[in-house]
């Protein structure tokens, strides 16, 4: 029986779809089966993050209102085993699905998947009941901002509110330059201020833009540094204990080597 | 911390703003929250004086940069001895 994760962030453009797509190619990568769910209805996005939007057939609205079978509208990427795409609709909105149709859909992907993986729309409307409406945990993703802090708080409480297990957090976009700087919130005041326990940091990487132009995931390639924190967290989310990387930026000499090599 | 200029590092800016906001929206989304601090509050001090009825209030205020639990409770009068049920 495979596990219901939702992701979610109250704010937008945080990185929630990024995120989505990452983790669930380090998830493939890890020989687990996963299927991203895109709970956006109306703003479909994972499908072009993941570059699989030429592909799509069916989505998450034909298969509630029964105009295919949920195996018709899986999209599987066919550069990665075990990952698996259900896109949502474009041109429908949040109404379209209720939260019971959302739970009945991930139940079925569970026979099937060992993670899916839900992208929750931004807000705390319906989409945002939708996307938790199945979830066995969450993961939310905040970025080192006041507002974006603010808003995974609030999302914080209406997660204990449904009765999802505690979420632990994803910091996004981290620039440990500017925190050492004392410009920007350390991962410890944001995980001091919200009082969650920390499953990821992902530094801010231009990488992510590059590969999201392409439609490849920074976790496909061994390059990105983000890449390599989202696949720090694939090991954490199926349990195994994973060190936290010192996310200081290589400087001066050695650090560039170190870099250079890999092993920054 | 202050940087060079003297101007506090907007980092811990950013940390006091974020604990002030929090504390009015936390208490803001539960109602409940406030009901029961007040509650557990006011057992409390009238194990210690008389409240005098009517007008108590509770709040939370934002004092410069930090937020304060400010409690405004009429007193009638103190109890001879503390804690009644101690002696």
């Amino acid at each position: 029986m495979g596990e219901v994760i939702v992701i979610t962030s109250g704010k937008g453009g945080v990185g929630k779809t990024t995120t989505t797509a990452n983790l669930g190619v380090a998830l493939a990568q890890l020989g687990l089966k996963t299927c991203l769910v895109d709970a956006d209805i109306g703003l479909r996005n994972l499908d072009v993050v993941l570059g699989l939007e030429n592909r799509i057939v069916y989505d998450l609205v034909d298969v509630v209102e029964g105009f295919c079978r949920l195996k018709q509208a899986l999209i599987r990427d066919k550069r990665l085993d075990g990952l698996s795409l259900l896109p949502a609709a474009q041109t429908k909105d949040k109404t379209a699905v209720t939260p019971e149709q959302m739970r009945t859909v991930t139940d079925e992907l569970r026979q099937e998947f060992d993670y899916i993986l839900v992208d929750s729309p931004a807000g705390i409307e319906q989409g945002f009941r939708n996307a938790i409406a199945g979830a066995d945990r969450a993961l939310i993703v905040a970025t080192p901002e006041v507002a974006s802090v603010r808003d995974a708080d609030r999302i914080i409480g209406l997660l204990e509110a449904a009765e999802i297990p505690p979420a632990r957090l994803i910091v996004n976009r981290l620039r440990p330059g500017m925190v050492r700087k004392g410009d920007m919130m350390s991962v410890d005041d944001i995980v001091d201020i919200l009082a969650i326990d920390l499953i990821g940091v992902v530094p801010e990487d231009e990488q992510i833009v590059v590969t999201t132009n392409r439609g490849e995931p920074a976790a496909m390639s061994r390059e990105s540094r983000a890449g390599e924190s989202y696949r720090s967290i694939a090991r954490r989310v199926r349990g195994e204990e994973v060190p936290f990387a010192e996310m200081d930026e290589p400087t001066g000499f050695f650090g560039r080597l170190r870099r250079i090599f890999g092993q920054a | 911390m202050l940087n060079f200029f003297g101007r506090s590092q907007s980092r811990d800016v950013a940390k006091n703003r974020l604990r002030n906001v929090l504390a009015h929206d936390r208490a803001d989304t539960s109602p409940e929250f406030m009901e029961h601090l007040r509650d557990d509050v006011m057992r409390i001090v009238s194990e210690y004086v008389e409240v005098g009825g009517q007008g108590v209030d509770l709040q939370l205020q934002s004092v410069e940069d930090h937020v304060a639990l400010v409690a405004n409770i009429p007193v009638k009068q103190l109890r001879r001895r503390g804690r009644p049920g101690n002696n």
